[in-house]
C-alpha cells in the first residue's frame, strides 16, 4: 500500500489553518505549514534548535489556554525531544495538538533513515507517556478521523502521527528571520 | 526555612512570573516547593533543562513569563536550544544552583561548573553571579528588568558560598 504523500495529506488533516495557533518544526514541516499558510501571523516556523518545537508548543498552549495550539513536526525533530512527550503528558494542556509528519528519515540532510523506519512508534511513545488521546494515519480512513480529531473540541493533549511517503514538502521561499517572525507572531495576538 | 529563598519566590511572584519550569536541584528545593504548592503558578518539572528554553520563549509569544531553574550540570543540556533565544531574541530568565566551584567535594561536577559562564556567555545570555543573601532581592529584581523590560537573555547563578556546599 501507498503511504500518503505529505503535500495531499497535510492540508486536508488542518483544515482551516486559521482556527489554530502553528508552531512548526524545523526542515519539511516549516516547508509544509509555510506553504500553506504562508506564514500567516498565526505561525512561528523554526529553522533551527532543532527539538525545540515541542516544547515551544508546550509553553505557548499554558499562556494561551482558551486557543488552540498546533505543533507540526517531523519524526527527526521529535525524537530528539522525546523527554519533552513526558513532560507534556503530565503538564496536560488541554488545547495542545501535535502533528507528527513521520516519512521514516532525515529527508533534509540526504534521506538517511531515522528510528521511526527501524521500528520506533511515535504513537505509542506518546500513549505509554499518558496522552489521552493518540492516533496514528496510515490510510485515506485514518487521515479522515484524524481530521475529525482536530474539528471537535475534544480535550488533549493529542498526538496524531502522520505516516508519509518519502516525498518532498512543497517548495516555500520562507522567512528565516525568528526574531521578526516572533513580532509578527505576538503583534496578532495583542491585536 | 531559609529566608532569602522565600523571599526569592516572592520576588518571581510579584514580578509576575507564572510558569517555573524545573529539573529538582537541591539548592532550588525551597523555590520549587513554592512553585509547587501555589496554584496561581505553573511548576512544570522537565527531563532534561533544554525543554525549559523552548517553554520559555513558547511562555512569552502567548504573553506570560517563565522562568528556568536548573543546576550548573544543566546548562550543558541547553546550549543549542539557546539559538531559539539568541537568533530570535527572545527574552530569557533562568536561575541556575552552581556546582563544582566554591568547596565542591564531587570532582565531576567541576567540568560544567567551570563552563557555566563562557558557554552561555557564548550563547549571548549575560551571568550574574550572588553570593551573599542580602544581595538577592536587588539582583533577582535587576535580572528580572533587564530580562522582561529590556528583553535581555540573563542567568542568575547561586553560588555555593550562597547555598553551601554539597556535603559528601
Amino acid at each position: 500500500m501507498d503511504l500518503l504523500d505529505r503535500k495531499k495529506a497535510i492540508p486536508i488533516l488542518i483544515g482551516d489553518n486559521k482556527r489554530f495557533l502553528i508552531i512548526s518544526g524545523l526542515a519539511g514541516p516549516a516547508k509544509d505549514i509555510g506553504f500553506l499558510t504562508q506564514e500567516s501571523p498565526n505561525t512561528f516556523l523554526f529553522g533551527g534548535a532543532m527539538g525545540g518545537a515541542l516544547p515551544t508548543s508546550l509553553g505557548l498552549a499554558l499562556s494561551r489556554p482558551k486557543e488552540k495550539v498546533l505543533c507540526v513536526s517531523g519524526d527527526g525533530d521529535i525524537l530528539m525531544s522525546m523527554g519533552c512527550l513526558a513532560t507534556i503528558a503530565i503538564t496536560k494542556p488541554k488545547n495542545l495538538i501535535i502533528i507528527c509528519v513521520d516519512n521514516a528519515s532525515y529527508l533534509e540532510t540526504g534521506g538517511q533513515i531515522s528510528h521511526t523506519g527501524l521500528g520506533v512508534n511515535l504513537d505509542m511513545i506518546a500513549k505509554g507517556c499518558g496522552f489521552p488521546i493518540t492516533h496514528k494515519i496510515v490510510t485515506e480512513d485514518e487521515l479522515l478521523k484524524g481530521k475529525q480529531i482536530l474539528d471537535y473540541n475534544v480535550d488533549g493533549p493529542v498526538f496524531i502521527l502522520l505516516k508519509v511517503s518519502k516525498s518532498n514538502p512543497p517548495k516555500y521561499s520562507r522567512n528565516w528571520n525568528a526574531a521578526e517572525e516572533k513580532l509578527k507572531f505576538k503583534k496578532n495576538l495583542i491585536n | 526555612m531559609k529566608n532569602w529563598q522565600n523571599l526569592l519566590y516572592q520576588t518571581l511572584k510579584n514580578d509576575g512570573i507564572k510558569i517555573f519550569s524545573y529539573v529538582p536541584d537541591a539548592g532550588h528545593k525551597i523555590l520549587i516547593d513554592n512553585a509547587t504548592k501555589d496554584d496561581s503558578v505553573l511548576a512544570i518539572p522537565l527531563t532534561s533543562e533544554g525543554e525549559g528554553i523552548g517553554i520559555a520563549a513558547g511562555s512569552y509569544l502567548g504573553g506570560s513569563k517563565a522562568v528556568l531553574l536548573m543546576q550548573s550540570s544543566g546548562v550543558g543540556n541547553c546550549i543549542n536550544q539557546l539559538s531559539l533565544i539568541k537568533h530570535g531574541q527572545f527574552p530569557f530568565f533562568t536561575i541556575v544552583t552552581m556546582r563544582g566551584e566554591f568547596g565542591e567535594g564531587n570532582p565531576w561536577q567541576f567540568a560544567m561548573g567551570e563552563a557555566v559562564i563562557p558557554t552561555l556567555n557564548s550563547m549571548g545570555v549575560s551571568c550574574i553571579k550572588i553570593e551573599k543573601e542580602e544581595d538577592v532581592e536587588s539582583t533577582i529584581k535587576a535580572a528580572l528588568t533587564m530580562v522582561f523590560k529590556s528583553e535581555r537573555s540573563v542567568a542568575i547563578l547561586l553560588s555555593q558560598k550562597l547555598i553551601g556546599a554539597k556535603i559528601f
